[in-house]
């Protein structure tokens, strides 16, 4: 995989809202630390999975690739060109090559429009040359692809169900024939029986179209289905990077150790059976992240090294990435005892 | 299966020729349930209708008297239906005459005032932060404009003139517009489907034009219906202080004004006047009422 050149380098990526939280007339700014120091790559045809709890930074990212919100600092270097420093002109062309695909399957989709026209509206962006006929083919073949019936072109979004409506955003995302997607939890709202179907269609579309794929989901079992590899982020950092298999059978970080735990098991012996440490209290404010390690507040291997030092994201083996002190401590220990490790003497 | 019901099943299931119901289509099949509105979309049609090709069917004219008939009451023998006013001029042409008068000052007024206060207002709440803000001072500037005075200056300083009086009061209600559709605005920029327009490449004139705007549309259309009468009613007090239409044209304000003046020899000058001016005015409100329920978004499903 790392022989190819990858589409996508994002390095150091931060993105920072600034929130008032002053009262009346004072005003008491605050930074908001959404994205902080994110890098990896994406390889051309391979989906990455990002996975993480509601609020760590996950919709800031796929918002940040596309430049809907700008970075703070770091690069997007989108096939040799940092998109960062691109005029908002020149990175509303780029959405030619990058598209988004949305959480909610039915408010991404304008009311006031008919299924054609939505899905339409890219190519009217991009393409103002192309004769309605055209389009309209092209939409047509759109539909079809995403598996709905080109006869329901001119049906409004209100009167499909939601997953047909994440078809029509996804033949939308499609028609442009982008480079990459980015997946912005495209199935969280969906009944599980659909979800199945989404992820299917995405994989066989990705595979037919030669895509790169962003998936981003809080859902596990989903991103195990769909990604080659696993990003895992909390409070806006990214924790490890794995390939797909590796991360869910020998996870090294804690966070993404009580990730997988949390899933349940669909058997009820081994459910029953099974030792949990589930995570205890909430994800802290990132208004006002802890020192050190972010996750050192929940983490049952917390030492008073976490504290102190920030852990850098620490390249491994088969090009898996850790950001944890002590993960090889961990690893040695939770193997022989499955049991939490006493803090080192400091 | 047979021949006949698969003929049947292939029928039931041809989808080739149906178009979606948009909702607009939606609220209008819910606007005809409703009689209220729909009693006054027919009383606002038969008076836009009557107010256009009566006086062309009368044999008398608006301002030439009828020498032989002052303050006559209503009666089929002179041929004046609503009687004659004190100079001996047809009631019935004039108060048709007064109807196109106020329905145009109604529909032009709140037709400068919607154009002015929808770009004001999307622009204001789709930019947002700091031209927001400067924008929408400058509206609460406007407000604190006595209207009366700004009004009453105007016709001294440029003289009666009908066109004064469709911008004096589109100048002034354009504001309100601007206040409501800044307001839609603001709830709209963060819907998801405009930043999947951004996310698709749109330009942002493009996102204002094809996705703020028509979904700004039902609440105006609501505030239209809603606004008109409102209108007919400050020409209507307006032509009552005598800043209105000049004559011998007139408004209903005007007539109902003449008439309130000879209530005691001549009613019908007063009845037929404000009759009418009534009847459109309940008829809008109603259909605005109608409207607003028709399109309410809260059972579009």
């Amino acid at each position: 995989m790392s022989s190819r050149a990858p589409v996508l380098k994002v390095r150091d990526l931060a993105v920072h809202f600034r929130v008032d939280r002053g009262r009346f007339f004072r005003h008491d700014y605050q930074t908001l630390r959404a994205v902080d120091n994110v890098s990896f790559d994406l390889y051309p045809a391979e989906t990455l999975g990002i996975v993480g709890e509601s609020g760590c930074g996950k919709s800031t990212l796929a918002r940040a690739i596309l430049g809907l919100v700008r970075p703070q600092a770091g690069s997007v270097v989108w096939l040799g060109e940092d998109l960062a420093g691109l005029s908002d002109e020149a990175m509303r062309l780029k959405r030619r090559e990058i598209q988004l695909i949305f959480q909610d399957p039915l408010g991404s989709l304008d009311p006031r429009m008919t299924v054609g026209e939505i899905v339409a509206e890219p190519l009217r962006v991009f393409y103002p040359s192309m004769s309605r006929l055209q389009v309209r083919e092209r939409v047509a073949g759109m539909m079809k692809l995403v598996g709905l019936s080109p006869a329901q072109i001119n049906r409004y979004p209100h009167e499909f169900s939601g997953g047909q409506c994440q078809r029509i955003g996804i033949a939308r995302a499609l028609v442009v024939n982008p480079r990459l997607v980015v997946c912005d939890e495209p199935v969280s709202a969906l009944d599980v029986s659909i979800q199945a179907q989404i992820v299917n269609l995405l994989k066989d579309l990705q595979k037919k179209l030669q895509l790169s794929l962003i998936f981003i989901a809080h859902d596990l079992s989903v991103v195990r289905h769909v990604s080659d590899r696993v990003l895992v982020m909390y409070l806006g950092r990214i924790m490890e990077v794995a390939d797909r298999d590796s991360i869910y059978l020998d996870p090294r970080h804690p966070y993404t150790r009580a990730l997988i735990e949390s899933v349940p098991i669909p058997d009820p012996v081994a459910e029953r059976a099974r030792v949990r440490r589930a995570l205890e209290g909430d994800m802290p404010s990132p208004l006002d992240p802890p020192t050190g390690c972010v996750f050192r507040t929940r983490c049952p291997f917390a030492a008073p090294v976490c504290a102190d030092r920030v852990p850098v994201l620490e390249a491994l083996e088969d090009g898996r990435q850790v950001a944890c002190l002590r993960h090889e401590e961990i690893r040695g220990f939770a193997e022989e005892t499955n049991s939490v490790p006493p803090a080192p003497e400091s | 299966m047979s021949e006949v019901t698969r003929d049947a099943f292939d029928r039931a299931l041809d989808t080739r020729n149906v178009r979606g119901r948009s909702l607009y289509i939606d609220a209008w099949h819910r606007l005809l349930k409703n009689k209220a509105a729909v009693t006054a979309l027919i009383v606002l049609s038969l008076m836009v209708v009557l107010v256009i090709i009566g006086p062309m069917l009368s044999n008398w004219d608006h301002e030439i008297p009828d020498w032989e008939h002052y303050s006559t009451p209503p009666s089929l023998e002179t041929g004046h239906l609503f009687g004659t006013d004190a100079l001996g001029r047809d009631l019935f042409v004039r108060t048709l005459i007064g109807g196109r008068i106020s329905l145009l000052v109604g529909l032009v007024a709140t037709l400068v005032s919607l154009i002015i206060g929808i770009s004001y207002g999307a622009v204001a709440g789709f930019l947002g932060g700091r031209v927001d803000n400067l924008m929408m001072r400058f509206v609460d500037g406007i407000y604190a404009m006595p209207f009366m005075f700004f009004v009453i200056v105007l016709m001294v300083v440029f003289g009666r003139n009908i066109f004064l009086i469709f911008v004096a009061i589109g100048a002034i209600n354009w504001l309100d517009m601007a206040r409501i559709v800044r307001g839609q605005t603001l709830s709209l920029k963060n819907k998801d489907f405009v930043e999947a327009a951004r996310a698709s490449g749109a330009t942002e004139f493009h996102i204002i034009r094809r996705h703020i705007i028509p979904n700004l549309l039902g609440v105006v259309i609501v505030y239209v219906t809603l606004t008109i009468p409102q209108v007919i009613l400050v020409e209507s007090f307006l032509s009552f202080l005598g800043l209105g239409v000049q004559e011998p044209l007139t408004s209903w304000g005007a007539l109902v004004n003449e008439g309130a003046q000879e209530l005691e020899t001549a009613p019908w000058s007063l009845l037929f006047p404000a009759c009418f001016l009534a009847a459109t005015l309940f008829a809008f409100n109603f259909l605005g009422d109608g409207l607003r329920d028709a399109l309410d978004p809260k059972d579009r499903f």
